[in-house]
């Protein structure tokens, strides 16, 4: 084997201000190999698994399926399709419980397992660098490819950089700065070559003139390993950098400044700075699609926390119950306190264990009392400033807090509330206890609602002023209409006649011509009554009274004068 | 096992607000003892006395209020202000004294703008202000330092005359007192005696002011240990005492024998107190390290100015509620640039 370049000595490296050294407890899972999730009897498939819309089915209760073939279809640009995870049958398409912070219920596909694990039709792609970037974004696209590292944003778009910019760098993120969390970890240490074979699939659907992949330097093994794989590639456009642990490095901004020296501006995109940053297990996922021809169905996922008896890394099919991880990994302790989606800083709680496995599931963590640090009673802020020193993004936390508080949303958003990435250095720091992040989320969805209000109310009142406009026009029309049949009239009368009488007995004459021409109309329609046959002679008496009435009614209407119609 | 739904971060560090408040009281430790060792046993009848009316006052406004008394007690906050204020006033000072300005502050200048974290200015300064514009004549009256006293009080005494104002018999009050190197400087500056003139009387030591100069060299060690533990942050005392020392320097350079060098003005009244436990308390400073700059060499300049060209002997109190009126308009001008955001 050749030596690698070692691109670490030589890579620049840039800092962001703030971030946390944080005790990263990874060696609690990372000792053990990924293990294969043992297959479960039912896998439920939420439509949702990415940002974007839900996913359409394709399939139907009774249906049988096999491996990664594609049951419900991505509805829109933004969305990406569901695949079967393994063999089996449909046996519910239904609203269940799905793992989201609001903890409410979404579709779902309920598949019963057949255990023969059949695979669908699989096309394998060897010479991917002959097709074009939009045919292997199309392949990316139908093999149900999201963002691994948490977010799960539609990969195939951020493979496509438009029209506008050309991309000089293609990150790979392999900095997993959230502690606890080893999945990336392992990936890249038992799979390198797939890391690098989907990041040389990436860089070409992007054009991308180079690929930097970050490993925060607290992973010897991972970075050891990719150093092989890509040095048997020998190629020199893949640059292998380690980057010092410090939490938030594997935010996107945050790994981009420390790579790249650039920021990328504030509402707008990474593509904007020629930068495109995607996950490592993103990155393997792509390389299965592409040369293997198998769609995203699983993912690893740590199994981790002191209230786990054994825990590691498993590779599971998507839909999995969380439960049947945990019993894997020998099921919790009985000091457990807090089960949590994700990692320590930016998970969210699990309302249930029951939940199955998605596409951004990347670690469940079983917490006991003595892992949360200090939580002391919450007090007042004494704006000491720590949250400031802490955060990545240099905002001024405390003033955000004392804001979104207050509910004064334009003021929050004067101190750039939407700059926030809610990582949670503020909160860790912050003496008094204060659940900062809470209070951030919640001024942004109060102001999103606003937004969405805005629009609403904007929308109804441009409806009303157009209403109100033809209205008038409407009014101006049938005036100047009338003015031209006065001055008609006027012009026809002979000289010297009073206009007034004369103009009341032409109106009067018109509503009689008006009235016989209705008449007439009626008449030669020859309105049939219907259903008249079999009528007792009781009904054709109600029937004849009502005749009657109408008629007299009729007569009375005539008499009246008549009014313009009512519009709505 | 699921529990509610509680928000991200699962996690926490060791920081919380009691643990601030009582490393700051460790850090005053050294000059307490020194306070009590050049000045007497009044020092700490003071500090008693402050934290008993602090921490009453404090538990009878939060009954009032309907707030929780003994965790909101525990944060430590009143006993650092009992602390601050218990040795900024003069040793001999009667206990009323003592009492109102402690209870002004913790009732008018702290709770009345809801509790720890709302008050706009410095409890403690607001009630030691309180004091020096009511009382002045008691305000004006301190020991003289250890060694210049021809006569000493024990702890009873001490406490006895505290309470009741009355002296031993046979001993005067002038066999106590001194003036304060500052307030002699000032004095004597007036009579148009030179700064060597001056400096060279018995109540002037070395850096200083005899006694002063410890004590502030005691809070200064205090000081320092605070920015190594990180619980204050480098920028107001390195900019209030930075000013104050570039400031006096240019005077002194100008006219040395009217102006007091920067040393002495380090190294006497409140200068090092103001630098370290006053200026830096977070609530009612400036909290951006820019702002925090501005907002120090705020204070220092005021103090300078106060002291040479203004009605008191030291302007650390002044100063200091000054800057606290700025301290907003101060962390509006000073953000930081926040990421992905244009340097403007």
């Amino acid at each position: 084997m050749s030596t690698a370049p070692d691109t670490a000595a030589t890579h620049r490296l840039w800092t962001f201000h703030g971030g946390l050294h944080l005790p990263d407890n990874k060696a609690l899972s990372n000792g053990e190999p990924i293990a294969e999730a043992i297959l479960p009897q039912r896998l439920v498939l939420p439509l949702q698994q990415h940002i974007g819309a839900p996913a359409k089915p394709l399939v139907e209760v009774g249906d049988k399926v096999f491996k990664g073939q594609i049951i419900a279809q991505a509805d829109g640009f933004v969305s990406a399709p569901v695949h079967a995870s393994s063999s089996g049958t449909v046996i519910a398409i239904d609203e269940l419980p799905v793992p989201h912070p609001s903890g409410l219920s979404a579709p779902c596909i309920v598949i019963d397992t057949d255990g023969e694990e059949r695979w669908c039709e699989r096309q394998p792609i060897d010479n991917w660098s002959a097709l074009d970037p939009s045919e292997l974004r199309n392949l990316i696209r139908d093999a149900g490819i999201v963002g691994l590292g948490g977010a799960g944003f539609p990969s195939f778009i951020k493979l496509n950089p438009g029209a506008r910019t050309a991309v000089d760098t293609l990150i790979l993120n392999g900095a997993e700065c959230e502690p606890y969390i080893t999945c990336d970890d392992l990936l890249m240490r038992e799979r390198p070559e797939e890391v690098v074979a989907g990041a040389r699939i990436m860089r070409h659907a992007l054009n991308a003139r180079r690929v930097v992949i970050g490993i925060e330097d607290n992973k010897p093994e991972a970075y050891a390993a990719l150093r092989g794989a890509v040095a048997s590639l020998k190629r020199d456009d893949i640059e292998l950098v380690q980057v010092p642990t410090l939490y938030p490095t594997g935010g996107e901004k945050q790994l981009i400044r420390i790579l790249t020296g650039k920021e990328v501006p504030s509402q707008r995109l990474p593509v904007d700075i020629g930068v495109v940053c995607h996950n490592v297990a993103t990155a393997a996922s792509v390389h299965r699609a592409v040369e293997k021809g198998e769609p995203l169905i699983a993912r690893i996922v740590t199994v981790t926390g002191r209230g786990i008896a054994r825990p590691r890394n498993l590779e599971v099919l998507f839909g999995t119950p969380m439960q049947e991880l945990v019993d894997q990994c020998g099921g919790t302790k009985p000091q457990l306190s807090r089960l949590v989606l994700g990692g320590p800083l930016m998970g969210i709680t699990l309302p249930d264990v029951q939940l199955p496995i998605v596409k951004t599931t990347n670690c469940i963590l079983a917490l006991t009392p003595g892992e949360f640090g200090e939580h002391g009673p919450v007090r007042p802020c004494i704006r000491c400033g720590e949250c400031a020193r802490a955060c990545p993004a240099n905002l001024l936390p405390q003033q955000l807090y004392w804001h979104a508080r207050a509910k004064d949303f334009d003021r929050a958003q004067d101190y750039n509330l939407f700059d926030c990435i809610e990582c949670g250095c503020c909160a860790y720091v912050c003496p008094a206890n204060l659940p900062l992040v809470q209070y951030y989320r919640f001024a942004k969805t109060e102001i999103w609602a606003q937004a969405r209000e805005k629009r609403k109310a904007d929308l109804a009142r441009e409806r009303h002023e157009f209403r109100s406009e033809r209205q008038e026009r409407e009014k101006a029309e049938r005036a100047a209409k009338l003015a031209k049949k006065k001055a008609d009239l006027a012009a026809k009368a002979p000289p010297g006649t009073a206009t007034g009488p004369a103009d009341d007995d032409a109106k009067k004459a018109a509503i009689q011509a008006a009235m016989e021409r209705a008449k007439a109309k009626r008449e030669a329609a020859g309105v049939a009554p219907k259903n008249t046959d079999e009528l007792t002679a009781d009904q054709q008496r109600q029937i004849a009274e009502a005749e009657a009435r109408r008629a007299a009614k009729a007569q009375n209407d005539a008499a009246a004068t008549p009014q313009p119609p009512v519009e709505d | 096992m699921p529990g509610p739904v509680i928000s991200s971060p699962h996690v926490h560090g060791p920081a919380n607000v009691s643990r601030v408040m009582l490393r700051v009281l460790y850090a005053l430790i050294p000059a307490v003892l020194a306070y009590i060792g050049y000045f007497g046993w009044g020092v700490l009848i003071n500090v008693l006395i402050a934290a008993i009316v602090a921490l009453g006052s404090e538990a009878a406004i939060l009954l009032l209020r309907g707030r929780p008394v003994g965790d909101t007690l525990l944060d430590g906050s009143a006993l650092v202000t009992a602390v601050l204020l218990g040795i900024a006033l003069p040793p001999l000072s009667p206990w009323w004294l003592v009492a109102i300005g402690t209870g002004f502050a913790i009732i008018f200048a702290k709770q009345l703008y809801g509790g720890l974290g709302f008050n706009p200015f410095n409890p403690a300064m607001a009630g030691y202000v309180l004091l020096l514009v009511s009382f002045p004549v008691q305000m004006t009256s301190w020991s003289a330092p250890m060694g210049l006293r021809s006569e000493d009080l024990g702890l009873l005494q001490a406490l006895f005359h505290s309470l009741s104002g009355t002296l031993p018999h046979g001993m005067g009050l002038d066999a106590l007192t001194s003036a304060t190197p500052l307030d002699a400087m000032k004095v004597q500056l007036g009579m148009a005696k030179t700064v060597s003139q001056i400096s060279a009387g018995p109540i002037f030591g070395v850096l200083g002011g005899k006694g002063w100069e410890v004590t502030n060299g005691m809070i200064l060690l205090g000081g320092l240990w605070l920015i190594w533990r990180r619980i204050i942050s480098w920028h107001v005392p390195v900019a209030m005492l930075g000013s104050l020392a570039l400031i006096a320097t240019l005077f002194h350079l100008i006219n040395g024998q009217h102006y007091a060098g920067p040393v002495f003005h380090l190294f006497s009244g409140a200068a090092m107190l103001g630098a370290f436990f006053i200026a830096t308390d977070p609530v009612s400073g400036a909290t951006s390290p820019r702002g925090q700059l501005v907002f120090g060499a705020g204070v220092g300049l005021l103090v300078y100015v106060i002291r040479v060209f203004g009605g008191y002997p030291d302007g650390v109190a002044f100063g200091v509620l000054l800057m606290n009126m700025a301290a907003p308009t101060i962390d509006y001008y000073t953000q930081p640039r926040v990421y992905g955001h244009d340097r403007s």
